[in-house]
C-alpha cells in the first residue's frame, strides 16, 4: 500500500501529460464551422459584378464549390488571392466569392487587378450573410457540395499545402458521398 | 498648463469612447436593460476568444450585440436567442456549456476532485483513528513496571 502511494506522483504526472499533449498542435483559434452538414443558409443578396441581379442559396446547387469569404480591407485575402487564382485556373476549382462588408468599387477594382478566380461573389456589405454562416474573420472558405450543404470550413488563407491536405480530400469524400 | 490640459483631453476622450460603447441601444426598461447586459455578458466572441461580446470592440462582437438587441426586441426569450447565436458560431460562444458527452469531463472535473479529495482525507482520518484505538492497554503488571520506571527517573533528574 505505502508503496503504491509513492507512485502517485508519476501517475498524475503521466495523466498530466497526456492531457497536455492531446492539446499540442491544436490551434485554438479554428472553430469548426456550426453549420456542417446544414444546407447554406437563405439569403437573398445582390450580384457584386452585376448589380441589378440578385443572388440566392440556389448558386451552390448543382456542383462542390468553395465559398471564399474576403474583402478588400483584409490583408490576408490579398495573401490568398494568387493561391485562389491557381485553383480557379489550373484546378478548375468553381469558386463563389463573399464579399463580406466591403464596398463595390474597392471590390471591382480589386477583381480587375488582381484577377477574378470567382464564377460569382455575392455582395454582402452589411454582412448578413456571413453573419448566419459564423463567419467571425475573413478570409474563410467553406467547401459547398452539390446539393447545397456546407461540408466544412476552413479559416484562414488558402494555399497549395490547405488544398491539398485540408480541402482536396474534403472534396473527394463530397464527390463520393454525393 | 500642459498637464492640465492633457488631463481634460484625456478625460472628455476617455468619456467619449465609454459613449460610444453604452448609448447605443436604447431600452425602455430597466429589467430589459439588465437581461441585455447578462446576455452579452455570458456570450462568448468567438474572434477574441476570452473575451465575452460585452468587452470585446471587435466587428463581429459588435454584430452580435447587435443580433442580440434586434431579437431582444422581436421578443425573443434567453433561452432563443443564445440558441439562434450558437447555431450559427457553435457551443464555442457559451461561457456555459450544456451538459453532453463532450463537455461531461469539463463539468465533471471539480467533482472528481473535490471527491477525490475527501476519500485521502477520510483514508488519514480512519487510518490515524485505526492506529489510535489499536494501541495495547497495559496490563496491570506493566502499569506497576511503568510508574516503577518513572519515579525512577524522576529521582535521578532530579538529584
Amino acid at each position: 500500500m505505502k508503496r503504491f502511494l509513492l507512485f502517485l506522483p508519476l501517475l498524475a504526472a503521466i495523466i498530466v501529460g497526456v492531457v497536455l499533449f492531446a492539446g499540442i498542435g491544436k490551434d485554438p483559434t479554428k472553430l469548426d464551422s456550426a453549420l456542417i452538414g446544414k444546407p447554406v443558409p437563405a439569403f437573398s443578396l445582390r450580384d457584386l459584378k452585376q448589380p441589378e441581379a440578385t443572388l440566392d442559396e440556389a448558386v451552390f446547387r448543382g456542383e462542390i464549390t468553395l465559398l471564399n469569404v474576403w474583402g478588400t480591407w483584409c490583408p490576408s485575402c490579398r495573401d490568398e488571392h494568387d493561391d485562389l487564382m491557381w485553383l480557379a485556373r489550373e484546378k478548375k476549382v468553381s469558386i463563389i466569392g463573399l464579399n463580406y462588408k466591403d464596398n463595390r468599387d474597392d471590390a471591382l477594382v480589386w477583381l480587375d487587378r488582381l484577377g477574378d478566380p470567382y464564377s460569382k461573389v455575392i455582395y454582402d456589405p452589411k454582412g448578413t450573410l456571413g453573419f448566419d454562416l459564423g463567419v467571425y474573420g475573413a478570409p474563410e472558405t467553406f467547401v459547398i457540395d452539390a446539393s447545397g450543404v456546407v461540408r466544412y470550413r476552413h479559416v484562414g488563407v488558402v494555399n497549395g499545402d490547405v488544398w491539398e491536405r485540408v480541402l482536396l480530400p474534403v472534396i473527394n469524400d463530397a464527390r463520393e458521398n454525393g | 498648463m500642459l498637464r492640465i490640459l492633457c488631463f481634460v483631453v484625456a478625460t472628455v476622450a476617455s468619456s467619449m469612447t465609454f459613449a460610444d460603447v453604452s448609448a447605443v441601444y436604447g431600452f425602455d426598461d430597466r429589467s430589459e436593460e439588465q437581461r441585455y447586459q447578462n446576455l452579452i455578458a455570458e456570450l462568448r466572441c468567438p474572434k477574441c476568444q476570452n473575451q465575452n461580446i460585452a468587452d470585446s470592440n471587435s466587428p463581429i462582437s459588435k454584430d452580435m450585440r447587435n443580433a442580440v438587441y434586434q431579437m431582444m426586441l422581436d421578443g425573443a426569450s434567453d433561452q432563443e436567442i443564445v440558441d439562434s447565436l450558437v447555431g450559427r458560431f457553435g457551443e464555442f460562444v457559451k461561457y456555459k456549456p450544456d451538459l453532453d458527452s463532450r463537455t461531461f469531463m469539463l463539468w465533471a472535473t471539480p467533482a472528481i476532485a473535490v471527491l477525490g479529495g475527501l476519500i485521502v482525507v477520510a483514508g488519514i482520518v480512519v487510518r490515524s483513528r485505526r492506529t489510535g484505538t489499536a494501541a495495547p492497554t497495559l496490563s496491570a503488571e506493566e502499569q506497576a513496571r511503568i510508574d516503577r520506571m518513572l519515579a525512577e527517573k524522576n529521582r535521578n533528574g532530579s538529584a
